[in-house]
């Protein structure tokens, strides 16, 4: 079975050591995905699989046969930016932007997880609705580095999108 | 990354098979594999991915609950029976990693993953554990992040997990399946301290592959997953502690208590609850089961900070668990 990427089927790779991220760079051509670290530490490689967000970086392009994956180009479009895209740029969320398209994959999955009632570190009562609060974003954000620190701005356009939806 | 075949499990006993081969490494979530595969500290001939295999199930079984070694960090924290009755297991996987993380490290895996001494990282460096026979540079080098209690002179890593140190806590069970056997070992049992074979992190052999974890019926009581770290997520623990402890009349009834960062192991010492049950709570008494607790304790160097820090864990949970002032 092939691997869909933003609804296009494509082959896998030949070669088994390929990680996802290199697959969609190298061969889907999807540039919007950033290599950072490449272990997993600065979640720059942040894209969707079946709609759960994982690190790319430490996936093997194989494993994903049959599996959906949604990148930052499968989110919105210079014409038609999703809410969190347009969040980020209301809010000035970034500064040199190569951080933002694993931030914005992040965040996106991340008003979900809320959503679904998953808890975090910083959730106070487990058995209770996790709240949007700015710890509670900061917690589940921690997976995705910004070096130029725009993590106030970054939270801010979480809270915006969140608002929107409440 | 060196050039591996890749083979896809079809049935357990097929995976079981495979993975006898010394060369073979089972792949589940990879988080931690694919990333020493990359750094060529893991270079296995093939990798056998177990991750479509149907071991990712929740379950109760009996008054406890069977958690499948392919069920997600993420799944296995936010489900509802963990919240309410292992609370200890929820925050002390939530305590680890970050989401992307959780959401595709298993249990089995996170049981297997390695120790992140910068020793065993670093291919051009020595190390036991990687390449037996090359000494240790942990040992009179950067050790911040070792071990001060069952070390050896072999080897002074950390076991790095957290999850696995609720689970010694809650004294949980490891399943594992070979090719034609199964077995169960405690939790507490399946890390192994270094002693002159620190090549080996646990007790699984050639062809076993965990199947599952099961935990007990629930105990209740207060459960506390206190992480002590360098930032305030994703970091190691330079120490934890997970307990689960019960009162009445002002006495322990309970107080099962493990340790993280501290050894090659999820530390869990018998004689602290020994010490404990029965006994009125007291800051002495924290004292003296600090006293247990580090008796052997040994730094070296760059770690010695881990002695005070563990003692002062252990009294700031047995504080927070009795409503004891310290």
């Amino acid at each position: 079975m092939p691997i869909t990427i933003n609804d296009t089927p494509h082959d896998l790779p030949d070669d088994p050591r390929v990680s996802l991220l290199d697959f969609l760079r190298s061969h889907a051509g999807l540039t919007g995905t950033k290599k950072g670290c490449d272990h997993g530490q600065c979640g720059a490689c942040t894209v969707l699989v079946n709609g759960v967000r994982i690190n790319s970086c430490l996936s093997l392009a194989v494993t994903h046969d049959g599996d959906e994956v949604t990148t930052i180009e499968g989110l919105g479009s210079p014409v038609s930016p999703s809410e969190m895209q347009q969040a980020f740029l209301r809010h000035d969320g970034f500064q040199c932007g190569y951080c933002t398209p694993g931030q914005i994959c992040s965040a996106t999955a991340m008003l979900k997880e809320i959503a679904a009632g998953w808890p975090s570190d910083a959730t106070d009562d487990l058995e209770a609705s996790p709240k949007l609060t700015g710890e509670e974003i900061r917690e589940r954000m921690s997976g995705n580095l910004c070096r130029c620190g725009a993590y106030a701005n970054i939270v801010a356009a979480i809270r915006d999108v969140a608002g929107e939806n409440a | 990354m060196r050039p591996f075949d890749y083979q896809r499990a079809e049935r357990l006993e097929h995976a079981a098979q495979l993975a006898a081969d010394d060369d073979t490494m089972a792949l589940a979530g990879g988080t931690n594999l694919i990333d020493l595969m990359k750094l060529q500290v893991e270079t296995p001939q093939t990798l056998v991915d177990i991750g479509r295999l149907s071991l990712g199930e929740i379950a109760d079984e009996g008054d406890g609950l069977r958690i499948g070694a392919l069920a997600s960090n993420t799944a296995t924290a936010a489900h509802a029976r963990v919240r309410s009755d292992y609370p200890v297991l929820a925050r002390a996987i939530l305590a680890g990693a970050t989401q992307q993380l959780r959401n595709k490290a298993t249990t089995g895996g996170n049981l297997c993953q390695r120790t992140r001494c910068y020793y065993f990282t670093n291919i051009d460096q020595p190390c036991n554990k990687r390449e037996p026979g090359t000494g240790c540079g942990a040992i009179d080098g950067i050790a911040k992040l070792h071990a001060v209690l069952g070390t050896s002179p072999h080897c002074i890593a950390t076991y790095p997990g957290d999850m696995a140190v609720a689970l010694a806590a809650l004294d949980a069970t490891v399943e594992i399946a070979g090719d034609s056997h199964e077995r169960s070992v405690p939790v507490r049992e399946f890390h192994r301290l270094p002693g002159d074979t620190p090549e080996r992190d646990n007790v699984l052999e050639a062809g076993e592959i965990i199947t599952s974890v099961t935990l007990p019926a629930p105990v209740g009581g207060t459960q506390i997953y206190r992480k002590v770290r360098e930032r305030s997520s994703y970091a190691f623990a330079l120490c934890s502690v997970a307990a689960v402890i019960d009162m009445a009349d002002n006495r322990f009834t309970r107080a099962d208590l493990a340790f993280g960062g501290l050894a090659h192991k999820p530390w869990h010492d018998p004689r602290i609850a020994d010490l404990l049950v029965g006994s009125e709570p007291s800051p002495a008494l924290f004292d003296k089961a600090a006293d247990l607790l580090l008796e052997d304790a040994r730094g070296y160097g760059e770690n010695d900070f881990k002695i005070p820090l563990a003692r002062r864990t252990l009294t700031a949970v047995l504080c927070e668990a009795t409503g004891v002032e310290a």
